[in-house]
């Protein structure tokens, strides 16, 4: 077998947004959450109601760096029978009908690592992932799967934090590519929300030693919230505050209820208005 | 605290790398949010171990305060019992609080205000380890934290008031099984949003790099002094070694100082909870492969699509899907032989040791009891079998008592 080409998408889709002078916005869905179907539902309509680039978070039992509503979905997919290869096949589903969306899958290592290392990125990138981001991978081990990921061309997206200083910050970057992930509080996902000039400051300190494009998240849950951080930064990360609008529309049994993922979808074209409302500052331009 | 450099370039002392890694095993899987702070620690932990200073101060402490050393006490009558082996329990349960957990408490608590930190975090299973930490706390005048899972905080009653009592907050974690990897995944949520002032006593030899490292030597007080005090008692080192695993941390306190003495054989007994043929038990090398799950790759429960399985134990300190990676390197490499006990053989262990000795040991160690009740008997009696008797069985006794269907 011939090894599969490296995915555009993803430099293609901050290149466009270039043009328009904006920045992304990033919507963070988990594989299977609230079932397998409604869950594809969600993923299908994404681009539609205004994501520009989709994370897709891997199922994990032991979500460590996730807050309270990101581990209720973990479970809730696991329950469902979501696994690594569902996830997978979530994916191959979406690029039936779109091509051009990127999408980054988000995770912890160990599912991959038992799934192993290099039929998993073969799988992934036939199924039309365009890159990774995984929780529990620091530069330290990027041995483990940044390096094969970037041999094999699927971009592994670094996240750097508010602990991130510029001696960290050259090893982050070393092996990073696709965009660099700046983790806007030192916390778990859905929880407080940082200050956004100590973001914009944080992020300046960035450009000074990477061209990458700069996304930021964690605590990201409005509309104007996601306005306020698109001003400086290249893309807009919101998680926790989709799932919480999954999890207010289950019933009390836990079962969706019909209008679940149009609310979403809804809430997701509100949080679009956050990025066409302003014009965000380039990296590298 | 041990001389771990005295070891030879060929010697099973050694390891883990600068990285962190026991062969494969081991490392750093953690958020970047907390990569800092772990590299942080590895320096101050590496300048601490060459201060002596703080080696002055760490044998003070476990001699004053502790009460160390700990006897090696000849348990005649369960020799005569089981009618082999000479048996030798190394009486860690006599120390202050009850258990192995405060030798490495005392010296992580010493590197945390060397560290400028004010408050602490732990998670606990059995509710030892977070007694060790709340009471260093409490010695040392610092905010304590403890997480613990809503199923052990049930099954664990004393303890969690003993915590209360020292100071310290409990967390009930109901999230997952609501046991100790859950605890665990609930204080590394704390830590990575609290990095600045926060100090995280793991209580196991597990964890990213430098803890496992850390952890263990904390506890090798253990098996050093068994070493003087065999050869005190016997004129010669023992024939085997013998200690209960959940993490690790008192096996490997136990095990390390006599890895390079080829001739002892050394046992790790893991639990089998009600049968290593059912799902519910704990031994993650017999039932476990290797994976990565709390900073660091070793064996783990798991599923086939890696997501971790439910440990079950009758004693929730061994309650973990995981162990510490330097054993699972002892068991790839085979030097450490790990085998298992069952719920039922550790309760009949454990009325056994009581009954015999006079002494109640604990749930966990009463594991390691058991094993040595299916050993001892086909050993030659100038045979010298020293099995660490890691804690006190006090908190144990409703677990007992429940289980032997009596009303208390």
């Amino acid at each position: 077998m011939t090894a599969p080409i490296k995915s555009q998408r993803l430099a293609a889709r901050f290149s466009a947004l270039k043009e328009q002078q904006r920045a992304a916005l990033v919507t963070f869905v988990t594989a299977g959450d609230p079932d397998p179907d409604n869950s594809q539902r969600i993923l299908d309509g994404l681009p539609a109601a205004g994501a520009d680039i989709i994370e897709l978070g891997m199922p994990f039992s032991d979500p460590m760096a996730d807050g309270p509503a990101i581990q209720a979905a973990s479970l809730r997919a696991l329950q469902g029978g979501m696994t690594l290869r569902r996830t997978l096949d979530m994916v191959r589903q979406f690029r039936k009908k779109d091509t051009e969306t990127p999408i980054i899958l988000m995770g912890y290592y160990n599912p991959i690592y038992i799934y192993g290392v290099e039929v998993f990125l073969k799988d992934a990138l036939a199924a039309g992932a365009d890159g990774l981001i995984i929780v529990d991978l620091p530069p330290e081990e990027d041995p483990e799967l940044a390096i094969p990921a970037l041999s094999a061309g699927m971009d592994f997206i670094h996240l750097a934090t508010p602990t991130s200083d510029d001696k960290r910050l050259e090893d982050i970057l070393r092996h990073a590519s696709g965009f660099l992930y700046y983790v806007s509080i030192a916390g778990i996902t859905g929880t407080q929300s940082a200050q956004t000039a100590d973001v914009e400051q944080a992020l300046s300190r960035i450009r000074r030693q990477t061209n990458l494009p700069l996304a930021v998240g964690f605590g990201i849950k409005t509309p104007a919230d996601v306005a306020s951080f698109a001003h400086f930064s290249d893309a807009v990360v919101v998680g926790s505050a989709l799932i919480n609008v999954i999890t207010e529309n289950l019933d009390s049994q836990g079962n969706p209820r019909p209008c679940l993922v149009e609310k979403l979808h809804e809430f997701v074209a509100q949080l679009a208005t956050g990025v066409h409302k302003s014009s965000s500052v380039t990296s590298s331009g | 605290m041990a001389d771990h450099n005295i070891a030879g370039s060929n010697s099973l002392r050694n390891a883990p790398t600068e990285e962190g890694h026991f062969g494969i095993f081991g490392g750093r899987f953690v958020a970047e949010t907390l990569m800092p702070l772990i590299l942080e620690l590895e320096q101050a932990y590496n300048n601490a171990k060459n201060d002596p200073a703080f080696q002055t101060e760490f044998a003070y402490l476990l001699d004053k305060y502790v009460g160390r050393p700990s006897t090696l006490y000849y348990a005649e009558r369960l020799t005569e019992h089981l009618g082999g082996a000479k048996i030798y329990f190394k009486r860690e349960e006599l120390n202050h609080t009850g258990a192995h957990k405060i030798n490495n408490c005392i010296g992580q608590i010493l590197l945390a205000r060397r560290m400028g930190k004010k408050r602490i975090i732990a998670e606990t299973g059995a509710g030892q380890h977070g007694v060790a930490t709340a009471t260093v706390c409490a010695r040392f005048g610092l905010k304590c934290v403890v997480y613990m899972g809503a199923k052990d905080i049930e099954r664990q009653k004393p303890n969690v008031f003993r915590m209360k009592l020292l100071g310290a907050d409990v967390v009930p974690v109901t999230a997952g099984s609501a046991s100790l990897k859950d605890a665990m995944n609930e204080a590394m949520r704390d830590w990575v949003a609290n990095v600045h002032d926060t100090f995280y006593i793991i209580g196991t030899a597990a964890g990213p790099h430098p803890y496992p490292e850390m952890v263990r030597d904390f506890q090798c007080v253990i098996g050093d002094e068994i070493r003087t005090q065999i050869m005190d008692a016997e004129g010669r080192l023992p024939d085997s070694l013998v200690a209960c695993i959940g993490g690790g941390s008192n096996a490997i306190g136990t095990f390390h100082p006599f890895l390079d003495e080829e001739q002892i054989d050394i046992y790790a007994v893991e639990a089998a909870g009600k049968g290593l043929d059912t799902q519910e038990h704990a031994a993650s090398i017999a039932g476990g492969k290797p994976g990565v799950l709390h900073g660091n790759r070793t064996y783990l429960l798991m599923d086939d699509d890696g997501q971790i399985n439910e440990a079950h134990s009758i004693s929730a300190g061994l309650d973990y899907p995981g162990l510490g990676p330097e054993h699972a390197w002892l068991h790839s490499i085979g030097r450490v032989n790990y085998v298992s006990a069952t719920d039922q053989e550790a309760l009949d262990a454990f009325q056994l040791c009581t009954k015999l000795e006079g002494i109640i040991p604990a749930l966990e160690c009463a594991h390691a009891l058991a094993y040595i009740s299916k050993i001892a008997g086909t050993k030659p009696k100038d045979h010298l079998m020293v099995m660490t008797l890691s804690g006190r069985g006090d908190k144990d006794i409703f677990t007992v008592a429940d289980a032997l269907g009596t009303d208390l």
